[in-house]
């Protein structure tokens, strides 16, 4: 009221400085923007610096750490992005047998489905377990979460969004110890925890592949060494692969894997949070909500094949190409990181020419458009990419897949062609 | 920033001279300011439709489940409202499901329409004046004004769980409730984290009440203010449902508000939870001070 006042009676003078006064009120909305916008800016930077001091470790002391490691009790909050930077956003989902719409299969909440899923995009997972016998693992949706749930002897699946339930037995005799066993287990190269991946990428090493420890890092709130192990012939799409390991229980906390041209880390899976006291009983415990919808596993499996084609799935012409090479033969160019599989198909065609009749137009386009025309001494052909495998299909028929590069493959198709 | 840092200073002085009052008198403005909230037909055609949300929900579930054929009703359920597949099973859900469709749109508009009237209401039917007559100050009449429309938020919210509540217990079965975890807890301590969530979802609203308040200080007319909190809550949603802006995303106001669905994760997730908080807080500072800025420097005409 006062300055209101004031304002009209008194002169000129004192109403410019009322108005000063009354703009400078407005600084208040506009510092607490500022300083929340800097809060935002800074926050990250400074949580980020503080990398732990650790005494020294040699590559072979922290894989050794990483084998001893018996931790067998946690429970924590897992993020997993993946850019496999596939030519259609979305693709990985869509080339599973009854991807994401899988409710008309009548196995809503089948776990493979969903874990496929985990190939794209980011993901918010919890995991907890309790030994060899208990298990959890949910990833989190929007107002929703799915949940695989291993607990002696009975593997549980319980999808909230759409209140059905998945239920089998736990095969038996399967010693456990990982946590993929929870569940029949999951199709092969699906993400599933560190110390997976870790295993994986241990196992390609050897004279190709430099091991080395980069230095430490807070993963989770917890001191970690990372251990980076580099391709070292050249050719590899594949730039570094970095795992966070815990310095006390040697746990992989994080995983990273980068494409060799930089950009955004191919698969960046680690924990945000993560506790290695004993979860509570309850997490594991399960009963499916009254009236809720459960398949049970045998109802799903028409036949032990089908399954086990169901598995070998993951990126869909995968498994055509296994169909292939048992008929027309493939074989490994190349060893390590740049070994490169050739294919060749039986009927010795490619890809349909355009005109030939065998597609329609719209989707040779498409196949085009996909991919890039390449020339060489083996011929011509289609060099499909994904930020880590790419594939030639050469224009007589043959497949070279690999995670090189496309020059790569290239060379190696020239090399066969001699 | 030093002048900033004068601004508070300015602000105790800014009363008057009646400088020191006892806190019951605020006590007694807002007792007043809620009670001529509730006792407005408007407020009660606002709740009456919250209300009836729910009550519309589960005689929709209802009908389409009791038509036969259960399974197909929770196959189809996956891609409507959250929550809604779980509520023929278990009537509880019916709070969540109802505070799901109710919090993009329904909620927030009343909000926006009690937010913005708040100031502007009064200004157009020219009782604003008459308001800061009586000794109460700008800042003290803006802050009871906002702890009423927030006493709103929560009424508001109340009123959808309540009558959600009682539609489910009514139509459908209740009992123990699956967490979305899977887990299995009590009724009662659904309950309570039926409570829990309907006062989450009452703080996502500060923020926006906050803009509200900001809006109905800028303009003399009432139903202007409405309009434009609203049609900003609409806007704000459409640009949080493209993905190409999804830089910005975490910071408008409605983007972490679904996150009261966390509360029934086990253990409860707070991660999105106290983003939304936080985000709230954020909102409430910068727009009610703003409205501070604005309505305490303010020409009042009417």
């Amino acid at each position: 009221m006062a300055p209101n006042d004031s304002a009209e009676t008194t002169g000129e003078a004192t109403s410019t400085v009322v108005g000063r006064r009354k703009a400078a009120r407005y600084i208040v909305p506009v510092a607490v923007a500022g300083v929340a916008a800097a809060t935002i800016g800074l926050v990250p930077a400074l949580a980020d610096s503080g990398d732990p001091d650790l005494p020294k470790i040699s590559a072979q002391e922290l894989i050794e750490k990483i084998a001893a490691s018996d931790e067998e009790q946690l429970s924590g909050t897992f993020k997993i992005s993946t850019d496999l930077g596939l030519p259609l956003d979305g693709l990985a989902g869509s080339l599973v047998p009854g991807g994401r719409g899988g409710d008309k299969d009548g196995g809503a909440a089948a776990p493979q489905d969903k874990l496929m899923e985990l190939t794209s995009g980011t993901h918010t997972l919890r995991v907890a377990a309790d030994g060899p016998e208990r298990q959890k693992l949910s990833i989190l949706g929007d107002a929703s979460e799915y949940s695989l749930i291993h607990n002696q002897g009975e593997v549980w699946a319980y999808d909230s969004k759409s209140d059905e339930v998945y239920h089998a037995e736990a095969p038996e005799g399967r010693d456990g110890g990982g946590r993929a066993e929870k569940a029949p287990k999951a199709p092969e190269g699906a993400p599933a925890t560190p110390k997976d991946f870790a295993e994986q990428a241990l196992a390609a090493a050897g004279d190709t592949t430099s091991v080395t420890v980069d230095g430490t890092a807070q993963v989770a709130g917890r001191d970690a060494y990372q251990l980076l192990i580099k391709p070292k012939q050249s050719g590899s799409t594949i730039g570094s692969v970095r795992i966070a390991v815990d310095a006390e229980n040697g746990v992989p906390l994080k995983f990273t894997l980068s494409a060799a041209n930089g950009g955004k880390a191919v698969v960046d899976a680690g924990f945000t949070k993560v506790d290695f006291a004993q979860p509570a009983a309850s997490t594991f415990a399960f009963t499916p909500p009254k009236g809720a919808k459960v398949t049970e596993a045998d109802e799903l499996e028409t036949g032990k094949d089908e399954r086990g084609a169901m598995q070998k799935a993951l990126p869909g012409q995968l498994a055509e190409l296994d169909g292939l090479a048992g008929e027309g033969g493939f074989n490994v160019i190349g060893e390590g990181w740049t070994s490169i599989a050739e294919f060749r198909s039986p009927g010795g065609k490619g890809l349909p020419e355009a005109g030939s009749g065998d597609m329609p137009a719209e989707a040779q386009g498409f196949l085009d458009a996909l991919g890039d025309k390449v020339t060489g001494k083996f011929g011509s052909g289609t060099v499909f990419k994904t930020r880590l495998v790419n594939a030639l299909l050469t224009d007589d028929g043959s497949v070279y897949v690999g995670a090189v590069t496309k020059d790569a493959l290239v060379r190696a198709a020239d090399a066969a062609a001699k | 920033m030093s002048q900033a840092e004068k601004s508070p200073a300015e602000r105790a002085i800014d009363p008057g001279p009646q400088g020191s009052r006892s806190p019951l008198w605020t006590l007694g403005l807002l007792r007043s300011e809620i009670s001529t909230l509730l006792r407005r037909h408007r407020t009660y055609a606002l709740l009456a439709v919250l209300a009836a949300v729910p009550v519309l929900i589960g005689i929709a579930v209802r009908i389409e489940t009791g038509g036969g054929g259960g399974g197909e009703g929770g196959a189809e359920g996956g891609a409507g409202p959250a929550f809604l597949a779980q509520v023929t099973n278990n009537g509880f859900f019916l709070v969540f499901a109802a505070l799901a469709a109710t919090l993009p749109v329904f909620l927030p508009m009343a909000v926006g329409v009690v937010a913005g009237d708040a100031i502007a209401g009064e200004a157009s039917s020219g009782t604003l004046r008459y308001l800061l007559v009586a000794p109460a100050g700008r800042t003290r009449l803006l802050l009871v004004k906002y702890a009423s429309v927030l006493a709103f938020c929560l009424i508001a919210t109340l009123v959808v769980a309540v009558s959600a509540l009682a539609v489910g217990a009514l139509l459908f079965p209740v009992g123990d409730v699956t967490t979305i975890s899977g887990t299995r807890i009590g009724f009662g301590e659904g309950l309570v984290r039926a409570g829990l969530t309907a006062l989450v979802v009452a703080v996502s609203l500060a923020g926006f009440a906050a803009i509200g308040l900001f809006v109905s200080t800028l303009t003399g007319s009432g139903i202007g203010a409405m309009a434009a909190t609203v049609g900003l809550l609409i806007t704000v949603q459409i640009l949080d449902s493209i993905p190409q802006l999804s830089g910005v995303h975490p910071y408008l106001f409605a983007h972490y508000w679904m996150s009261f669905a966390d509360v029934l994760r086990e253990p409860v997730y707070w991660d999105d939870l106290s983003k939304n908080f936080q985000l709230q807080g954020l909102y409430v500072a910068v727009f009610g001070s703003a409205a501070w800025a604005r309505f305490t420097a303010k020409d009042i005409t009417a």
